[in-house]
């Protein structure tokens, strides 16, 4: 999975939606990945407002990727911005996850990825 | 100017709401001047030739589109009009090389009678050499017969329609896609034809993010990637996106046409417990936050074989030993955590309120759902306060129909707020399958009529 979907993310369990803590998730002995993918700008600058900078820059720094700026750049800035293009281009659509675990930082849960795909099944008593 | 656009005349339903789609994805000004279920002919008014190319370029059902010059109920109205509307175009045909044909729908003429038919066209003074194979134009006279028209002897087709031929659809996407030559499929994968519709009925373009909660093999996503979106896609069954973990899995499926750019992330999920980021439904809501797809885009499985089913315990007071065994199990990587059935109506309503929290703004939900042809045993559309209907497509078998319906979310200041509160106040019933499930139900009664007295077959 591309580090972008960790942003959509959080923990599956009801009770811990409500807590900030529960996004984003943290990976754990993470195996990353990279796929060679055309750089899409307009792509970028759509998903820029879905983006949780925040998170984004949480996920980022724990995967071991240079420190993003606190504010997200406008779109505008993003056009003209070459460098950051291809910094989130590489972090957000070429790097994927391939093995290792996502923590909730609320509930402590682990979710299992295998391949590439994460596992968000939960077991009766966290439903 | 009017345009003729030459529909198979096969999916009847689907061929408008996929036509008008790619007239609001290419951003063109379309008005209907002509359609009918009945015809593979189609007559819309649009701003230039250019406009016509782009509009059908990836249609499915659209054939090609020509530049109408004339039409009638029979030859001589047709000459009028292109003599009346026409003549400042003819100059410009005067020395290309060109084609003349003659498509006849449901109906046939001899030799003879063509050559007649195209000679009545001279007054056009076309002087250029006449080319069959890949000429400059090609100049089509389309005829409309009545059904059976030979067998009946018919002598001449009830309409005719001349044009110039501008350009053609995508009809070679569904061979591209052709589940035959697919590495990994499943029972349920969507035949690719009607994958790529509803991936133009939700909008697919390159930019946009569609995701697909049942998403199985993952027939929608490839079909939206295709199109160049970005994909998402979860299944309750991680097996159906893992396949064999070697060829025969999701992903080699997208590997195997080139579109692993538009693989954006799979994983294994309950749509009723999801992980995906999400804010609640607000009356007073801004409208932005945390909204991430443009479309979302499902065939929910119709639990007919084996009835929904949802993570949880059905009756939690008779197996009490399930869930603290699944307390001791959940952390082995082979534990399955129970389901329990889950109510068809329901799962059509979950999906429709995710939708309602995770589409932006005129973000499109296009999703299959199965119903019986009787009209006692009709499925009604499942409605949502922030979804309006744009449309419903139907393809009908022997004795149940399946249906793509359509929604746009609507902005939060649009939403009827007395409709959501009385929404809130409703919940589902029942427990079996059956109960929860009228289709299923319908299923395994033959589709026999309610008050037939075969409601209670098994
Ligand atoms: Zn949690």
């Amino acid at each position: 999975m591309k580090v972008l979907t960790l942003n959509f993310l959080s923990c599956a369990v009801k009770s811990c939606k409500s807590s900030s803590d529960s996004f984003p998730l943290h990976p754990k002995d993470a195996e990353l990945v990279s796929d060679d993918v055309e750089l899409n700008q307009q792509l970028l600058v759509n998903l820029l407002p879905r983006i949780d900078w925040n998170a984004l820059r949480t996920t980022s720094t724990e995967l071991g990727f240079p420190q993003l700026p606190e504010q997200p750049p406008t779109a505008e800035e993003l056009q003209a911005d070459a460098k950051m293009l291809k910094d989130l281009h590489t972090l957000l659509m070429e790097t994927q996850i391939n093995e290792g675990k996502l923590v909730c930082g609320h509930c402590g849960h682990e979710y299992a990825v295998r391949e590439g795909i994460a596992n968000f099944l939960l077991p009766s008593h966290l439903v | 100017m009017n345009y003729l656009i030459r529909f198979s005349q096969s999916h009847e339903t689907f061929r408008l709401p996929e036509i008008q789609s790619l007239a609001l994805i290419e951003g063109i000004d379309m008005k209907v001047i002509f359609y009918s279920l009945e015809s593979p002919f189609c007559v819309v008014n649009l701003p230039s030739p250019d406009a016509a190319a782009r509009l059908i370029r990836r249609s499915i059902l659209a054939m090609s589109i020509h530049e109408l010059w004339g039409s009638g109920p029979d030859l001589s109205a047709v000459h009028a009009a292109v003599q009346a509307t026409t003549r400042h175009l003819w100059s410009r045909y005067m020395i290309c090389s060109f084609k003349f044909t003659i498509d006849s729908y449901q109906g046939s003429r001899s030799a003879e009678d063509k050559v007649r038919i195209i000679n009545s066209f001279a007054y056009l003074g076309f002087a250029g050499p006449i080319q069959m194979r890949r000429p400059d134009e090609e100049f089509i006279l389309f005829e409309d017969w009545e059904f059976n028209s030979t067998p009946l002897g018919i002598p001449d087709p009830k309409y005719y329609y001349f044009g110039r031929y501008l350009a053609s659809g995508a009809r070679d996407l569904p061979k591209k896609l052709d589940l035959k030559k697919r590495r990994y499929i499943s029972t349920t994968s969507m035949d690719a034809e009607l994958a790529l519709v509803t991936a133009n009925l939700v909008l697919a373009v390159p930019g946009k993010v569609i995701y697909d909660p049942f998403v199985g093999t993952g027939s929608f996503p490839i079909a939206c990637a295709q199109f160049g979106a970005l994909t998402f896609g979860s299944d309750i069954d991680g097996r159906s996106i893992r396949g064999d973990e070697k060829k025969r899995t999701l992903r080699a499926n997208f590997e195997q046409y080139g579109l692993l750019a538009g693989l954006g992330g799979m994983f294994t999920a309950d749509l009723t417990n999801s992980p995906i980021r999400r804010a609640e439904l607000r009356y007073d809501g801004d409208g932005v936050t945390g909204r991430l797809f443009d479309g979302i885009v499902c065939d929910p499985p119709y639990g007919v074989r084996e009835g929904l089913r949802v993570l949880g315990v059905r009756d939690p007071e008779k197996c009490p030993w399930v869930i603290p065994k699944g307390k001791e199990m959940y952390k082995n990587p082979d534990f399955i955590p129970p389901r329990k059935p889950y109510s068809f109506l329901a799962m059509l309503d979950s999906i429709l309120q995710f939708s309602a929290q995770t589409l932006v703004d005129n973000g499109r939900l296009s999703f299959w759902m199965p119903t019986a042809n009787d009209q006692n045993q009709e499925i009604p559309v499942p409605k949502h306060p922030y979804l309006e209907i744009v449309s419903v497509c139907t393809q009908t078998f022997n004795k149940w129909s399946r249906r793509l319906i359509t929604y746009r979310r609507i902005p939060d200041r649009e939403v009827d707020q007395e409709a959501m509160k009385a929404r809130e106040e409703m919940k589902p019933v029942g427990k079996t399958a059956d109960e929860l499930n009228p289709f299923r139900k319908a299923y395994f009664s033959k589709f026999e009529p309610v008050d037939g007295g075969f409601n209670d077959a098994p």
